[in-house]
């Protein structure tokens, strides 16, 4: 996973105090604005799911481990369950609803299909925009670029052969 | 008229085919609803009060704090909890708007503990202090007596391991107007709710479940449990729907055990390796639950001298659950390492070791068959060498290999297919879809049945209200629903068929459907297409009703139970640092006919996965002085990675021999190997056994220092 911008706190810049209690907040997610009510210390994750209803992106280890949270930020692949909403606001935020839908399939997401790189797809979504940044970086990737960029999501099931597939597949395609 | 059959090879239009899973689009999208995801209006997000003492007296618990936060209704205590007895345990629950208030009133709920002596420990057999379970058979005392076998001692080690469902279990409750809807991530759609609503008072036919889409279940999420309990109660109490999922520490430490099994063993052999005894002594813990040993020997079941001695050891973990193939993963690679390891005390290569003792199983020529397709597949004559790669350098490399078994037999299923007057088909089946590609193959048998494209077929599952089907555990689920979904679709196909046969003027039982088209079998230009046959229906559907009755079903060879599987694995250890790493794994497996090839590839695949992260990385590991699991997260609870499982390589027993067997399960069967012929795998690389699973590094550098050589 890449590093984001980084906070404004960091950057040196006065920090702001919110909250406690909610605060209104506006994220740019798939290229939409949407305006929500958060208390500060509520991830990004759960903003999503609980607040706007994108369920796409999955809880699953909470703590940045498995992946099955991956959303792009600014275009990088990041643990939505390890940022907070609030440090989200003013970037662009893709999940994988604005990915593609099931009639019109990003290639990624029909390399997945068509190589059943997918069992019970609790961990799919997060795979699925892990790839999607990963190929759009590597064109040709060799192992250790895989073994490295694709190595922060991980799967139960067991669908690593196909998903390796999509990944020769679909290089240089995206 | 269309008999009850499975067509013939040559006349299979999807049967057996490599067929894209139809609710692929669904899941790549994130389109595809789990249970954790429902949300309902006016939600409620429960959180659970667990135990964090492996065994206390529970003296008191005060929720004062959550009722102000949350309100009376919103809050739940066990009335009856006198006692905890694991670490995680469920003493209290409270329901709240946001998660995240729900959380904070979790915590204000403060628990009085009086602490009490607890054991976790489960590695030493005088742990036991339940009475040992034996069985035995021929003298096994006289067969180590002869003078001239060869003798084999070894101790041998699996672990707990843990579900990790990626999807906890949970579940979503609304009770309304006197009915409970549950959202469950569940195996067992159609029995889920049996007794789930005694603790509510709302009967059976009042409880609709559904589950459209769950996130690995793996044998842990066959019944309600507390939570379901839980969940209808706050429901009832608040009048509004409550999501009730378990946090990742209390998945992994409470809702999965697979019970560990340790063991001393011994295997006599004559000079040309027969093995003509086995002596074990096995131990282990099913948590707080009982104990039954895994099978020792595995699969070479007809070894005439035998004794099996087995002791349980309870522990104040949480209980155990079915994980895939219960108890022969861990009978697998105790018997195979054992096996193993008397092959290279004789300095016998392994593959000539296990051919020679195969008359000793119960499918001899199965096994050897699949044998030489693996051995074959990794080019194993280029590569073998026996125990010990004497090569220079610190990278060792070494082959290992395994066989398994499984009855996989199809279910009870009850199966309903509707043909519409305008020519669409639904099929409706109180089954689930893990992950195996349930609905697709569903799909594939009814349409190639009716003689249409896949497209044309909507399954509709996941419902309780839908005709009753098997819980999905044991590999039952692709038997139960495949025959009882051609026996629907025949029998709504069989009254379409009467009704064109009066337009066609030709008898029923000369027609057929095929490529979208009813036609006169010995004169196929005597046609109707198959919107135009349904039309004839008029206004009235044709809804028809399978049925499958396990028995009834084998004997008309639908399907049919036992299957062989063997694989090999390629490993190259480290003797410098320890670390394993797999170069490549091939599993050659059979389950009678299969009906999308695709995914039975996918499930074995996924076995190879599986079954890499349980040979090199997990392990529930506890403290024993205060009975916590110490890696109950996703990062120290190791899986594989996507680069950490080398090569796999899958092939499908089928064609003659196979075929006619009928539908066979496939969840379980390929998940068993892994373990043996990885292990054995490092043991021929470096020369010496690992006892234990994981093949941790600290475990092989321990291994190498000891020396343990063969005796």
């Amino acid at each position: 996973m890449s590093a984001v911008r980084p906070l404004a706190e960091a950057a040196g810049k006065n920090p702001e105090v919110r909250g406690p209690g909610d605060i209104p907040i506006s994220l740019n997610i798939n290229g939409q604005t949407r305006k929500l009510s958060v208390e500060p210390r509520v991830t990004l994750l759960d903003a999503l799911r609980n607040r706007l209803d994108l369920t796409g992106a999955k809880k699953v280890c909470d703590r940045g481990t498995c992946g099955a949270c991956t959303v792009l930020v600014d275009g990088h692949p990041i643990y939505s369950c390890s940022m907070l909403a609030i440090e989200a606001e003013g970037r662009s935020i893709s999940t994988i609803e604005g990915l593609g839908d099931p009639r019109h399939l990003h290639p990624v997401q029909k390399a997945f299909v068509q190589n059943d790189a997918q069992q019970c797809g609790f961990c799919t979504p997060g795979f699925v925009m892990a790839c999607s940044a990963f190929l759009k970086r590597h064109s040709n990737p060799t192992d250790e670029q895989m073994r490295r960029g694709l190595g922060g999501n991980l799967c139960r099931c067991g669908t690593y052969a196909g998903i390796r597939e999509v990944v020769h597949n679909v290089k240089g395609g995206v | 008229m269309a008999k009850i059959d499975w067509p013939a090879a040559d006349k299979r239009s999807l049967i057996g085919k490599r067929i894209d899973r139809v609710d692929g689009p669904a899941k790549v999208t994130g389109t595809a609803k789990y249970s954790y995801d429902i949300k309902r209006p006016g939600m409620l997000w429960a959180k659970l009060v667990t135990s964090s003492h492996a065994r206390a007296e529970i003296a008191d618990v005060d929720v004062t704090g959550a009722v102000a936060l949350v309100g009376e209704k919103a809050v739940w205590k066990d009335p009856d909890l006198k006692e905890v007895q694991y670490v995680g345990q469920i003493i209290a629950a409270v329901a709240a708007p946001t998660e995240e208030m729900a959380v904070e009133a979790a915590r204000l709920v403060k628990v009085n503990y009086k602490k009490l002596e607890h054991q976790v420990g489960d590695d030493k057999a005088e742990f036991s202090k339940e009475k040992a379970s034996s069985r035995a058979a021929g003298d096994v005392e006289k067969a180590f007596a002869e003078p001239d076998v060869t003798v084999s001692q070894g101790e041998y080690g699996v672990p707990v391991i843990t579900h990790c469902c990626l999807e906890p279990h949970g579940q979503v409750t609304e009770v309304r107007d006197g009915e409970l809807y549950i959202w469950p991530s569940t195996q067992n759609v159609s029995r889920y709710s049996d007794r789930l609503g005694e603790s509510v008072d709302i009967p059976q036919n009042k409880i609709h479940v559904e589950t459209q889409y769950m996130g690995g279940g793996f044998g842990s999420k066959f019944g309600f449990d507390k939570w379901g309990t839980i969940g209808a109660l706050l429901s009832k109490q608040t009048g509004k729907p409550v999501h009730l999922m378990l946090e990742r520490d209390l998945e992994l430490a409470t809702a999965g055990n697979r019970p560990s099994a340790f063991a001393k063993i011994k295997v006599a052999a004559q000079k040309d390796g027969t093995i003509t005894a086995v002596d074990a002594e096995v131990w282990g813990t099913g948590g707080n639950q009982g104990y039954n040993p895994p099978p020792v020997p595995y699969v070479f079941t007809k070894i005439p001298n035998t004794r099996l001695v087995g002791k349980g050891i309870r522990t104040n973990r949480g209980g155990q659950r079915a994980w895939r193939a219960p108890n022969h993963p861990q009978g697998c690679f105790l018997t195979m390492a054992a096996f193993e390891d008397t092959a290279a005390a004789l300095k016998m290569d392994a593959l000539e070791f296990y051919l020679k003792n195969l008359k000793l199983t119960d499918r001899p020529e199965v096994y050897e068959q699949e044998l030489k397709i693996a051995a074959e597949m990794i080019g194993y004559k280029g590569k073998a060498h026996l125990r010990g790669d004497k090569s220079p350098g610190h990278i060792k490399r070494g082959l290992g290999l395994s066989v398994h078994t499984w009855g996989g037999r199809g279910h009870p299923s009850e199966c309903d297919v509707t043909i519409n007057p305008d020519g669409s088909v639904e099929t409706k089946i109180g089954s689930q879809d893990l992950g195996t590609g349930t609905r697709t193959t569903i799909g594939i048998v009814v349409a190639e049945t009716l003689g249409l494209p896949l497209e044309a077929i909507k399954v509709e599952l996941g419902k309780s209200e839908y005709p009753t089907s098997g819980a999905s555990g044991g590999s039952t689920t692709i038997g139960g629903v495949s025959v009882s979904s051609r026996m629907a679709a025949t029998a709504a196909l069989n009254a379409l068929l009467e009704v064109v046969g009066k337009k066609l003027g030709a008898g029923a039982d000369g027609l057929e459907a095929v490529g979208g088209e009813i036609r006169q079998s010995d004169k196929p230009q005597n046609k109707i297409s198959w919107k135009n046959a349904c039309a004839l229906l008029g206004t009235t559907p044709m809804t028809k009703r399978g049925v499958n009755n396990p028995n009834e079903s084998e004997k008309a060879g639908m399907l049919s139970a036992g299957v062989g599987g063997a694989q090999i694995a390629d490993v190259s250890v480290d003797i410098e640092t320890g670390l394993v790493t797999m170069n490549e794994m091939v599993a050659v497996q059979d389950c009678g006919l299969i009906i999308d090839l695709k995914t039975a590839e996918s499930q074995v695949y996924g076995a190879l996965i599986m079954g890499v992260a349980y040979s090199l990385y997990e392990e529930a590991v506890y403290d024993l002085r205060t009975g916590q699991m110490l890696n109950a997260d996703m990062e120290f609870y190791r899986l594989a990675g996507l680069m950490d499982v080398g090569t796999l390589k899958v092939h499908m027993m089928t064609g003659k021999g196979y075929d006619e067997r009928g539908v066979i399960g496939l969840g379980e069967p390929p998940v068993i190997s892994p373990g043996a012929a990885i292990s054995n795998a490092v043991a021929n690389a470096i020369g010496v056994r690992v006892p234990q699973l994981p093949l941790t590094p600290d475990r092989v550098i321990a291994a190498l220092q000891k020396g343990t050589a063969v005796a």
